[in-house]
Order: C-alpha cells, then sequence, then structure tokens
C-alpha cells in the first residue's frame, strides 16, 4: 500500500507540474495513468482526476495571482460563461449522444492545435485592437515576464468569441468531463489574443471552480476514494508550486511547442474514443 | 486614476492569494495526517475498501478519528477551496466600490451554488 502511494505521489507530481505550466488539470495524465500502469477502476481515476484539477488550479493560482500574471477580471468575467456552461452541459447530457460529441470538439481541437502552429514563433501577441467590451470591462493588464526582463502591457480582443468559446469549454466539461482547460487557453489564445502565460495563469485560475461544481457530485456518487486521491491531491499541490517557478522561467515560445503536442494528443484521443462509443 | 487602480488590483492579489494558500495548506495538512495515520497503523477506520461518501458521515467518523474521514474532510476543504475564493473576491470588490465586478462575481457565485444544489438533487 505504501508503495503504491508513493509511486501515485510521484506521477501526482509530474501532473501538476505539467498542468500548472499548461494552464490545464493534469487530468489528461492523472486519468490514463491511474487506470493504465495502476490498473485503478475508471471510477475512482475519474474522482481523483476532479481532486488534481482543483488541487493544480488552487496550488498554481497562489504563485500566478500574487506575480501578476493571472488577470483576475477576465478571469471572474469568464467564468460566468464556463459555470453557465457546464449547468447546460450536465442538463442536456441524457439529451445527446456524447459520440458525436467527442468527435466534434476532438475535431476542433485539432483544427485548434493548426491555429496555434502558425502563431509558433511569435513570443508575444503584436497588434492587438482592444475590443469595446474589453475597454467596458477592464480587462487589459500587464504583467512582468522574468525571462524578457520587462514589463508585457496587453490589449484584449474578440471578447465575445472568447466568451462563446468559454461557454463551450463549459458545456465539454459539464457532458464529457475532460478538456476544461485546453479549451480554456485555446479561447483565451486564438480569440482574445493574450499572452500565452496569462492565458495559462487565467486558465489555471479559472478551472478550480468549473471543477469544484461538480466535485460534490462525485463526492456524493463515491467517486473519491481517499487511499487514491490522498496521494494525488498532496503531489499535485507539490507539483504545482514547483510548475509555476518553472513557467515563468520559461518562453511563451516554449511553452506553445509543449502545448501544441498535448493539444494534438488529446483531439486525437477525443476522436478515437467518439468512433468507439 | 492608473495608479489608483493598479494598487487596489495589486491589493485585491494580495487577499486572493492569501486566501488560497490558507485553503491549501490547510486541506493539505488534513489529508497528510489523514494519509500518514491510514499507512501508519494500516487501517483506514472502515471495514474492508467502503469509505464515506455523506458529509454528516465524514463528520462523524472524523469525530472517531478514522484516517479516511480525516482524509476526506482535507478534499472537502480543498474541493471548497475555489468555491469560497469566489466569496472572498465578491467582498474584496465590494471593498473596492467595483460594482460591476461585484455583479458578475455573485452572478458566478449563484451559479456555482445552483450547481451544488442540481448535483444534489441528481
Amino acid at each position: 500500500m505504501t508503495l503504491l502511494t508513493i509511486q501515485i505521489l510521484i506521477l501526482s507530481i509530474a501532473a501538476g507540474i505539467f498542468g500548472s505550466i499548461l494552464g490545464l488539470g493534469g487530468g489528461i495524465i492523472i486519468t490514463p495513468a491511474l487506470t493504465l500502469l495502476f490498473g485503478i477502476d475508471i471510477k475512482y481515476a475519474i474522482g481523483a482526476s476532479i481532486v488534481s484539477v482543483i488541487a493544480t488550479s488552487s496550488g498554481a493560482a497562489i504563485a500566478y495571482i500574487k506575480d501578476k500574471i493571472t488577470n483576475i477580471r477576465i478571469g471572474m468575467f469568464l467564468e460566468i460563461a464556463t459555470t453557465l456552461g457546464a449547468i447546460t452541459g450536465a442538463f442536456i447530457s441524457g439529451l445527446i449522444d456524447s459520440k458525436y460529441l467527442y468527435v466534434i470538439f476532438g475535431v476542433l481541437l485539432l483544427y485548434s492545435a493548426i491555429a496555434m502552429l502558425k502563431k509558433k514563433g511569435q513570443e508575444l501577441p503584436k497588434d492587438v485592437k482592444t475590443h469595446p467590451m474589453a475597454d467596458k470591462l477592464r480587462l487589459n493588464g500587464e504583467y512582468y515576464d522574468k525571462v524578457l526582463k520587462q514589463k508585457v502591457s496587453y490589449n484584449v480582443d474578440g471578447v465575445y468569441g472568447g466568451f462563446s468559446m468559454m461557454y463551450v469549454a463549459g458545456v465539454i466539461s459539464g457532458l464529457l468531463g475532460i478538456g476544461s482547460g485546453i479549451f480554456k487557453v485555446m479561447a483565451m489564445d486564438l480569440f482574445m489574443k493574450l499572452p500565452l502565460k496569462v492565458s495559462s495563469a487565467t486558465s489555471n485560475f479559472m478551472i478550480g471552480v468549473t471543477a469544484a461544481a461538480s466535485a460534490g457530485v462525485y463526492l456524493l456518487r463515491g467517486n473519491i476514494d481517499p487511499k487514491i486521491a490522498a496521494p494525488v491531491a498532496l503531489g499535485v499541490l507539490v507539483g504545482a508550486t514547483i510548475g509555476t517557478k518553472i513557467m515563468q522561467n520559461l518562453r511563451s515560445k516554449t511553452i506553445r511547442m509543449i502545448f501544441i503536442p498535448v493539444l494534438v494528443f488529446v483531439s486525437i484521443q477525443m476522436i478515437v474514443k467518439g468512433f468507439k462509443l | 486614476m492608473s495608479e489608483e487602480n493598479n494598487s487596489k488590483i495589486e491589493e485585491m492579489e494580495i487577499i486572493i492569494s492569501n486566501f488560497l494558500r490558507i485553503g491549501v495548506v490547510l486541506s493539505a495538512t488534513i489529508v497528510f495526517i489523514g494519509l500518514l495515520m491510514f499507512l501508519v497503523s494500516g487501517n483506514s477506520g472502515y471495514s474492508g475498501d467502503y469509505f464515506p461518501t455523506t458529509p454528516t458521515e465524514i463528520f462523524n467518523g472524523v469525530l472517531l478519528l478514522k484516517p479516511y474521514a480525516i482524509i476526506l474532510l482535507g478534499l472537502i476543504i480543498l474541493i471548497l477551496t475555489p468555491v469560497f475564493r469566489v466569496g472572498v473576491s465578491i467582498l474584496v470588490f465590494v471593498k473596492e466600490k467595483d460594482f460591476l465586478y461585484v455583479k458578475i462575481t455573485s452572478f458566478v457565485f449563484l451559479i456555482l451554488i445552483v450547481s451544488f444544489i442540481l448535483g444534489k438533487v441528481e
């Protein structure tokens, strides 16, 4: 038992580092690793994964907020869309065949991987015009980039597009229970044209709220097995603390180059899953 | 105006960041204690693979110092931290008289509560 606990702990530290750098929950690592490597029932792996998302979010946000990389206003504003989306997802989950959803969203992700690849040489977004709504909501911001050793001021574009995409992100996480972080980063990066570090940190800030909304249900259903979820929570918290230090010292270009293969991997996984159902 | 705005945001960031730190440290400590008790004693406090799933059952188990119940208490605090973070943000925005964001954040908080209730109904 102790050996398994230590193994899960080490895996979770890695998931926490990875998730906090990219703005994802680490569920894409935790769920397959627990089921495939340790033979843990998917029922408990899903519960552990939701714990991992919340732990990554809160663990990373401590540092990202303090260092002002997270844009709190953007996060709060977009949380309207994600939480409404999550409720919608939970409601329509009985009505729609999730088979098609996996395929549709998988293709959408694959498409956005291409869109992201086009930006691969770009360290910071250039010539972004402020959307009128961004002015109204005071979304524009700035942060200190430790690699570039300069203050980066940025404008926010595509507020409506970003908001809609966030709603979709919420629906997907409510329906399929996956990929909420990946769609959030994508919405902020491609629609709102934020610097990638801001997108990642703000996504990190937001994923905990969406996950917390459904975690209660998982707890009551008995998905959260203490002997698995405990080392996941502890490991991910440690990993997220380490990850926030690493991320700030990476170039945005580098983060993007890690993000794109993950995007491709998850999209293919979703498409395959859709066809198998 | 801009300077004033920045210092306000700074204060807000410190409050929210500190709040999250308290939630995370508290939950991690409790989970760690529960896990250590479980590993050292080899006893979860429950028979077989059973573990409690309702708040009442967990709370009762904590009073009897059952390792699994202690772990779950820590995990519940972890789960509630982002929800309370939204609540704390409302208060911070009120304090800063930023009423547009008081509305936005309150709305998010309301949706969260609705989703918790819906989850229970299901």
